[in-house]
């Protein structure tokens, strides 16, 4: 479960409850951006998130968000269940 | 976008493997805690120790937050998983763990309305969906996940959720730390801090174990050349005499932190005087509980829970393994009678448990072939 995974901001769904749409290696899912509104610069599409259970918890650059994703890919069993249970989460 | 190319990181691994040879000191035995369990995982999953000379050696923390939810803690969920119209949800981590009574999973297949969800929000809609019944979300994590479940309790509080409560198990990663520093039985030369957490806390907290213990630490990232150059920057600090914290994974985590989930942590909970950590016993203000603010919401509070203290079976050793005083292999039950599939303790239950790790990783033989056992 600490497992954080990297994935691209792809849409503002809801700016007042900050739900964004995600996109994590294809699969899109909500999460919450509240975490980092205040963030310098703020946080918009395009931006690559570390999500933790459903929330965004720092912002990383692009680089490192797929140095991390394909390292991730490597690991297997934990990354495909942890993307296996992004995808049943239904966060709205 | 660009990928890491893999010959490079193996051939980097193995120049940070021989410049971490090069500064280790000739009869000396270097004692290197890693805090985390995703960090625990991937030194297996990677064989990180491969790479380091034998007169380095990691050893496993706390830092897994599944593995130090104590027995008891998981009766006085079961025992509100076992109310007439409640739906409890938890991590999928927990329902293995075993309580004094069985586990989670096995309440569920008695009957009990037990779900696993991947975030606390998944728990917040099961009750938005369920307004006839009552929705418990079971929260475990350090720093990294509590700012999560605080979020979602405001979200609950907005939305005057009446039938949606929280029973917490948040702790804090400082308290443990300055527990095994204090412990008689385990005598450490340096840490590798926590990356997720510090995203959250930031670096300052640590500043305390150069300071006080004279020992360095340096937050290290995910990946196998993060522990690797961590390892490394460990090593050049004990080489030059210098006890400092350092970064590594700056580009993630910011030297304060996230000021605003810290803040939004102080707004939704409020420290216990003590809690009861597995195998390390009680540590003073060590978890979260709600706030008298968030107190409607307390899970705790709308249900009489049993709260006893609940020993660890006798032939479990999670308690050494957790404070890296065994390896996960010297305990005596373990790949025995406790395996992934029937874990006795909770070490063997989580992916970043250190005794998971080591069974899923086959590290077991090679470990105990290095210690000459």
């Amino acid at each position: 479960m600490c497992l954080a995974i990297p994935g691209q901001v792809a849409e503002i769904v809801d700016p007042a409850t900050h739900i964004a749409k995600v996109d994590v290696g294809g699969v899109k899912r909500n999460v919450n951006i509240g975490l980092l509104v205040e963030e310098p610069g703020g946080i918009d599409v395009g931006d690559w998130v570390l999500i933790h259970v459903g929330f965004a918890l720092s912002k990383v650059d692009e680089a490192e968000a797929a140095a991390t994703l394909s390292l991730l890919r490597g690991m297997g069993e934990a990354f495909e269940d942890e993307l296996e249970q992004l995808k049943a989460s239904d966060i709205g | 976008m660009k990928y890491v190319d893999e010959y490079r990181d193996a051939e980097l691994a193995r120049t940070l493997g021989s410049e971490i040879t090069a500064l280790a000191e000739p009869g000396r035995h270097y004692k290197v805690m890693e805090v985390c369990g995703g960090h625990t995982h991937t030194i297996y999953k990677h064989g990180i120790e491969d790479h380091l000379p034998e007169s380095v050696e990691l050893v496993h923390g706390p830092g897994c937050p599944v593995c130090v939810i104590p027995m008891g803690r998981v009766d006085d969920g079961i025992s509100i998983a076992r109310q007439p119209n409640v739906i409890f949800t938890c991590f999928g981590d927990m329902m293995r763990v075993p309580g004094g009574n069985g586990s989670l999973l096995d309440v569920k297949a008695e009957g009990a309305d037990v779900r696993f969800v991947y975030s606390p929000l998944d728990a917040l809609k099961i009750a938005r969906n369920n307004p006839d019944k009552e929705v418990v979300f079971f929260a475990i994590g350090f720093e990294t996940t509590a700012p999560s479940t605080a979020l979602t309790l405001m979200r609950a509080k907005a939305e005057k959720l009446r039938n949606f409560s929280v029973m917490c198990n948040h702790v804090t990663i400082v308290p443990p730390l300055m527990a095994l520093l204090e412990s008689p039985d385990l005598r450490l030369d340096a840490f590798i801090g926590p990356g997720h957490v510090s995203t959250v806390i930031g670096c300052r907290p640590y500043e305390f174990i150069p300071a006080d213990y004279g020992q360095p630490v340096v937050v290290a990232g995910f990946e196998p050349l993060d522990l690797l150059q961590s390892i490394y920057m460990i090593m050049r600090q004990l080489a030059e005499g210098r006890n400092e914290v350092e970064n590594q994974y700056g580009r993630v985590v910011p030297w304060e932190g996230n000021l605003r989930a810290l803040d939004i942590l102080q707004r939704v909970f409020e420290l216990r005087p003590y809690f009861e950590w597995r195998g390390l016993g009680f540590i003073s203000q060590s978890a979260l509980k709600l706030s008298q603010e968030y107190a409607d919401f307390d899970a705790e509070l709308r249900w009489d829970i049993p709260g006893v203290r609940v020993a660890d079976p006798k032939a479990c050793q999670c308690g050494e393994v957790l404070k890296g005083v065994i390896k996960p292999w010297e305990c005596k039950v373990f790949g025995t009678a406790c395996t992934p599939e029937t874990p006795i303790g909770t070490c063997m239950v989580s992916s970043e448990g250190a005794c998971a790790a080591y069974y899923n990783f086959g590290r077991f033989a090679r470990s105990k072939e290095r210690a000459g056992a």
